[in-house]
């Protein structure tokens, strides 16, 4: 564009925007350049959510006519036809259930959310408040073990809990105690100001009153952060469940939907209901704690 | 850290040693059990022949799972080829999600309104599970005129397109499954990012744009630099991510075609879990931990540096 201008006109250009940026800082922008923004803004978001709307609409279609290039975007004869569908392929003990899939997500996911809130952060309390000997060293330990993915120990794993396979306990034994939320808890106990368990201290309180009474209650924003983080990763568990669960009366929903669609007669209306069934939940919790969801996002970025 | 310690009674002290084993004792015990463990269990599995279902038992064999991983000419074009696409996933995704996903923070990092929803929307894929988002991009990708991606290039081509089946061709298989992670990821980082930029002292701008700075100068005088460390730490979790590559491999492609997505997490999974070679299969996994061992050791020595210089 620049280069056609005439070279007078271009200085022209450039001083009006100077003095334009000045005004922009001071009164933001004007009409057009917000019509700009948001437009470009909505185009950009609607391109990105696209794969979404692709998922809802299709699940509500006839089978048949969702993969059909763009037109699988046009909503036609909606039903609940594929979800119904979804319900009667998986009826039984060949097959497994969906509410099968959908128990074994949850059983897994409220087992590991919930349990390792009460040992990690029990755990961290005791690391970062409570003096015994050892305790730098089983710090030393848990930071070091942090920078471990999981992927580094599932074949062991894998050949150690082979005996177990096929149960909910084997999905979520190994991911209950967690490295990276102990040392979530640990740095915000840590930096919690000390008078506040002093005094209830000093009134004789053990350090479980202590624990119970003066810091859960101030400690709400770590322990959302852990439970978001811990339940985004349990809901979404695939390498474990490939590797020790094939029985479909546990198999929990991400590996169900790789199974469903391999599985001839691959009907994508029916799997695409699926997969809104399946993040549904998620998408609910999402919406509702977004606040949460984001800052503990967040929170994982700042401190890691 | 220590100043409770001359002002606690010993009787006090003692009874804080037996609660506080009670608190860390379950933690340290799956910890050592389902991690610890493990891990060490791994390093020894991979000196080891050893196969699941073969009725052997396991016999010592050195360093052997390694020479055959790293130098066997018969096995090793396997595993380097998985690095190699790993590596082409972290060099790829690594720069463009972080590009993308600082566009949208200082495009969404303006006092407009709307701008938090604009968020939601951006932050959504990440809430989705990665399973169920292969799942629906093997459908965006599908061949022939009925895929979505396939349909949407021949309108914007005005029809010159020709269609195309992404995951099927070994040239564009790799390329596809880092669009869509790329899609996934961007929200994580772009929250992140924004993160940063909000804590970035709003003086700074003012006393750019006193000194007559452009938008341009500003960002890359005052936004890099306060974002350098988000920006580090971004860069390294997306690095290690690209490692552990491995459900929209399992899902789409199956490693294929010819070998063109597999990953090293996709070859040891197979090597364990189907070929039921438990030794070779957890000297991989022992590579791959060196790999992300190395890589989070640069992460530290990165961010040092900057504490050295503020």
């Amino acid at each position: 564009m620049s280069n056609v201008v005439a070279p007078g006109l271009r200085s022209a250009t450039l001083a009006e925007e100077r003095v334009e940026s000045t005004r922009v800082a001071r009164l933001g922008p004007g009409p057009f350049r917000l019509a700009l923004n948001y437009g470009v803004l909505v185009v950009v978001t609607i391109l990105f959510i696209s794969p979404i709307l692709y998922m809802f609409i299709a699940s509500f279609k006839p089978n048949d006519k969702v993969l059909a290039g763009l037109s699988g975007f046009v909503p036609q004869s909606p039903s609940f036809n594929n979800y119904a569908d979804v319900f009667s392929r998986f009826n039984g003990v060949q097959t497994g259930t969906y509410g099968g899939f959908f128990v074994t997500s949850a059983i897994v996911s409220a087992v590991i959310v919930i349990g390792g809130l009460v040992i990690n952060s029990t755990a961290a309390y005791a690391l970062a408040r409570l003096k015994w000997p050892g305790r730098d060293l089983v710090l030393l330990g848990v930071i070091a073990l942090v920078i471990l993915p999981f992927e580094a120990i599932a074949v062991p794993l894998f050949y150690m809990l082979n005996g177990i396979r096929n149960t909910y306990f084997v999905q979520f034994l190994p991911f209950i105690a967690n490295p990276f939320s102990i040392y979530l808890f640990y740095t915000f106990f840590v930096g919690l100001p000390k008078s506040l368990e002093e005094a209830a201290r000093v009134d004789g309180a053990g350090p479980w009153r202590t624990f119970f009474y003066i810091m859960l209650p101030n400690a709400k924003p770590v322990f959302a952060t852990v439970a978001t983080l811990q339940f985004l990763a349990s809901w979404a568990a695939f390498l474990w469940p490939v590797m020790m669960v094939d029985n479909p009366q546990v198999r929990p929903l991400p590996l169900a939907i790789s199974v469903f669609q391999s599985q001839p007669p691959i009907l994508w209306g029916d799997i695409m209901a699926f997969g809104v069934m399946m993040v549904m939940p998620v998408l609910v919790v999402f919406l509702v704690f977004q606040r949460w969801f984001i800052q503990s996002v967040v929170a994982s970025g700042v401190k890691g | 850290m220590s100043s409770t310690a001359p002002s606690v009674p010993v009787t006090r002290l003692q009874r804080d040693t037996g609660t506080a084993l009670a608190m860390v004792g379950p933690a340290v015990l799956f910890l050592l059990a389902f991690i610890l463990v493990p891990f060490l269990y791994a390093i020894y599995l991979s000196t080891q022949n050893l196969h699941l279902g073969s009725g052997q038992p396991a016999n010592f064999v050195g360093l052997e799972q390694y020479r055959r991983i790293l130098l066997d000419p018969d096995f090793r074009g396997d595993f380097y080829r998985a690095l190699v696409n790993n590596a082409t996933f972290a060099v790829v995704v690594v720069p463009v999600q972080t590009g993308l996903a600082l566009g949208i923070a200082l495009l969404l990092n303006r006092r407009l309104r709307g701008m938090p929803i604009f968020r939601t929307f951006f932050f959504m894929p990440v809430v989705f599970p990665m399973a169920l988002v292969s799942v629906v991009w093997k459908l965006i990708y599908a061949r022939d005129d009925v895929g979505m991606l396939n349909s949407f290039l021949r309108i914007v081509s005005l029809g010159h397109w020709q269609a195309h089946d992404f995951l099927g061709d070994p040239k564009t298989a790799m390329i596809s499954i880092i669009a869509m992670s790329i899609w996934a990821g961007v929200g994580f980082q772009m929250v992140i990012l924004l993160a940063g930029l909000q804590s970035i002292s709003s003086t700074l701008y003012e006393a750019a744009s006193i000194d007559r700075a452009n938008k341009w100068q500003q960002l890359l005088n005052v936004t890099l630099p306060g974002l350098r460390n988000t920006l580090i730490f971004v860069v390294i979790v997306t690095t290690i991510f690209s490692l552990r590559l491995f459900d929209q491999v399992y899902i789409m492609t199956a490693g294929g075609p010819q070998n063109a997505t597999t990953t090293v997490m996709y070859q040891a999974v197979t090597i364990a879990f189907q070929n039921g070679n438990v030794g070779n299969a957890s000297a991989m996994t022992v590579i791959f931990f060196i790999i992300v061992l190395i890589i989070a050791l640069a992460q530290r020595r990165l961010l040092r540096e900057e504490r050295e210089i503020a």
